[in-house]
């Protein structure tokens, strides 16, 4: 209990290593810095600003649909929003804020690593995202304006002929700016994860967030090169004259649909499974108790990541040429571990001492929206369901549930994590009135939307027929916007309001997992000492020897009451683990 | 070792039997062809991982009972801040800015690229900053 020993990190130079740690300093250590917490610090605040951008083109979208006849902007423009809207939140924020962002700051600190395993790659991740994020919206600089073709680009539509101009190619060129810096960062985690962990670290003694992370970096590296070829393949239609997506040529324009949304399915997982794992350790911690069935949350997070590739046509149900019952029935089996996750978070819940901070309040948003969002799912999952309601904003609500419970989850990550990394804590009762308005936003401007959808209201279009009943559904849902909003102006005012006002100490939420072992803000790789790793929760183990968790595999009955299949295949993966010991 | 080696080619067992199951059903190619290529993905360095998980002495982290001073000794070679992550990161940005405002950027852009290659390099010859 008491081995504590300070890992040593080789430096060949010493005098001059030094010198640079500490010589640099602002604008030149912001560019020049291999550490992983100020390229992740880079990261969460480049990708919190993506996420005010874009939220900036929703009220304007939502301020162009309070009124039928809407003159706020022109049918151009609200193309042009629409599409920016949509890329700038999945491109530039959800993806690089958890998997660049709070993942490259947090995941080497949970695992015992001194820093991520290529440094300097971790950092040319960065400024390939930042620049990306610039390529794309300098497109509103341009005389025919940004991208118009919605996030997804859809062939013939994204043609030269059908969208010429410099912002669609922006767009094609800061997407492969960006989907490098994904690569590349996936590239970091796994490397990091399998061969920096901390002596006694076990893969199966990982905290769940390590895990989703894996797996999301496993995803990334499967699907991003996809998105790049088809990129590459688009731009070469648009110039050079080949006619991979296009009929006259002998091309096929479903092609381009299949491989975006080969990209697009496992790229919904690589936004929500670590905001998943961001709530599974909000929750553990705050109730004061191990994760609920820990191995069937990796075995759920395991399938959902493998699953995930098998879905990608039931985005193309009705465009007629995919395999109906294959898509269907891999889709409806995602529910499946996705359910596992919800019954273990309930599960951790149970009978453990809840503490309703600001985090913990933002997880259960996230549990409540995430569920709306998932049944939703579920239904469009069907066929016949999704052919009555493609397209229309059913699907639009169906997608901003989820999504605005990963944003409820990543502000419970920063409020979190944040004491972590900056050292400081954010003023709980903003905080809190931060929550409640997100989340009730949330909720009142997408419930209607399911409404208007299941009424028929297409989706992406700025004008709608006068009827009351679309228009006072659309009022509501503006109005849910703007709460929204409100709720991001709370949060950069508590960011300001706190801003290096209440210190934090090294734990203050007496957490379980590594990173909180070390000083907050942590020190240059990481770590002064180490606890001996026993569990998934060496931090817990160590301040509270009394009540010390129960190892895995090590017989008796644990309090993990595991399903069966689950635990068999996780048995299968552990019988391995001894015997690698 | 063993249980990272199990994991991706797990993935890629799953991945192949998808494969065979949705082509057979689908005789549709472009995702066959990109499910065949995922499995090919994880078996790569599945395969290599568990070729040396045989072969190899179980590390200090793959060790349940392992103390903290089995890990003692170098953990690894750190690089320490360099500028040519950001000058990379440039060079790339003007290269993509050339497939849209003309071919010139290209100079800048494999310019700065080729610096850096150059220059990291160099850096990582000097010592230490590998």
């Amino acid at each position: 209990m008491t081995d504590l020993i300070t890992p040593q990190v080789a430096h060949a130079d010493d005098g001059h290593h030094q010198e640079e740690h500490h010589g640099a300093t602002g604008i030149l250590k912001w560019m020049t810095s291999t550490d992983h917490k100020v390229i992740g610090l880079s990261y969460t605040v480049t990708s919190v600003v993506m996420l005010i951008i874009g939220g900036l083109f929703a009220e304007i979208i939502r301020a162009q649909l309070a009124s039928p006849n809407g003159t706020i902007v022109s049918l151009a423009q609200y193309n042009e929003l629409f599409t920016m809207h949509g890329s700038v939140m999945i491109y530039l924020f959800a993806g690089p804020f958890a998997f660049g962002g709070l993942a490259n700051i947090i995941v080497p600190m949970q695992i015992g690593a001194p820093d991520m395993a290529f440094p300097r790659l971790n950092a040319l991740s960065y400024w390939l995202y930042l620049m990306g994020s610039l390529t794309m919206l300098m497109g509103f600089f341009t005389a025919g304006g940004a991208a118009n073709f919605g996030w997804v680009a859809y062939a013939p539509l994204s043609n030269s002929i059908n969208t010429p101009g410099a912002g669609a190619d922006l767009w094609i060129g800061g997407l492969l700016l960006t989907g490098f810096s994904a690569i590349f960062t996936g590239v970091n985690l796994t490397a990091t994860i399998f061969y920096l962990r901390a002596p006694g670290m076990t893969m199966f003694r990982m905290p769940i967030f390590t895990w989703n992370m894996l797996v999301t970096a496993i995803l990334i590296l499967l699907a991003f090169p996809v998105l790049t070829a088809g990129l590459i393949m688009l731009y070469c239609d648009r110039h050079f004259g080949t006619h991979i997506y296009s009929v006259a040529g002998g091309g096929v324009p479903v092609l381009w649909q299949h491989i975006f949304w080969f990209w697009g399915h496992p790229e919904v997982y690589i936004l929500a499974l670590p905001f998943f794992g961001i709530a599974t350790e909000i929750i553990a911690v705050f109730s004061k108790k191990p994760v609920f069935g820990y191995k069937s949350m990796v075995f759920a997070t395991l399938t959902i990541g493998a699953l995930s590739l098998g879905v990608w046509a039931h985005h193309m149900f009705t465009t007629g040429v995919v395999l109906l019952p294959f898509f269907s029935i891999m889709s409806l089996l995602i529910a499946v571990p996705t359910g596992i996750k919800i019954f273990n978070w309930i599960g951790t819940m149970w009978r453990g001492e809840l503490w309703f901070s600001t985090a913990m309040l933002m997880a259960l948003g996230f549990l409540f929206t995430f569920l709306i969002g998932g049944l939703t799912g579920v239904y469009l999952a069907s066929p016949p369901l999704d052919f009555f309601t493609h397209d229309t904003y059913f699907v639009v609500a169906h997608f901003h549930s989820i999504v605005m419970a990963l944003v409820l989850a990543g502000m419970g990550g920063l409020y979190y994590w944040g004491p972590k990394f900056t050292g400081y804590m954010l003023n709980e009762k903003f905080g809190k009135i931060q929550f409640w308005f997100l989340f009730i936003g949330t909720q009142v401007f997408t419930f209607p939307q399911y409404l208007l959808g299941l009424d028929g209201m297409p989706r992406r279009i700025p004008i709608y027929p006068h009827s009351p009943q679309w228009k006072s559904l659309n009022d509501w849902s503006t109005f849910g916007a703007i709460l929204v909003g409100v709720s991001m102006i709370v949060f950069v005012v508590n960011v300001g309001y706190s801003w290096k006002r209440y210190p934090a100490g090294d734990n203050p939420w007496d957490a379980q997992t590594l990173e909180w072992f070390t000083t907050s803000p942590p020190p240059h790789h990481n770590f002064y000492r180490l606890p001996q790793i026993r569990s998934e929760r060496p931090t817990w183990d160590y301040n509270h020897p009394e009540h010390r968790s129960l190892a895995h595999g090590a017989g008796g009955t644990g309090t993990h009451h595991e399903p069966p299949l689950a635990n068999a295949i996780v048995g299968m993966l552990e019988h391995d683990q001894d015997h690698d010991a | 070792m063993r249980v990272e080696a199990k994991i991706l080619l797990g993935l890629g067992a799953f991945f192949g039997i998808m494969c065979a199951v949705y082509w057979n059903w689908s005789l549709e190619n472009a995702g066959g062809v990109m499910m065949f290529a995922g499995m090919l993905l994880c078996f790569l360095p599945g395969s290599y991982y568990y070729w040396w998980s045989r072969r190899m002495k179980a590390r200090p982290e793959d060790d349940p009972q392992a103390t903290q001073s089995e890990g003692a000794g170098v953990v690894g070679s750190f690089p320490g801040s360099s500028i040519f992550p950001f000058t990379l990161g440039m060079g790339a940005f003007f290269v993509v800015l050339a497939l849209v405002f003309g071919i010139w950027f290209l100079v800048p852009g494999l310019g700065l690229a080729a610096w850096a290659v150059l220059g990291a390099t160099a850096e990582g010859r000097r010592g230490g900053h590998v």
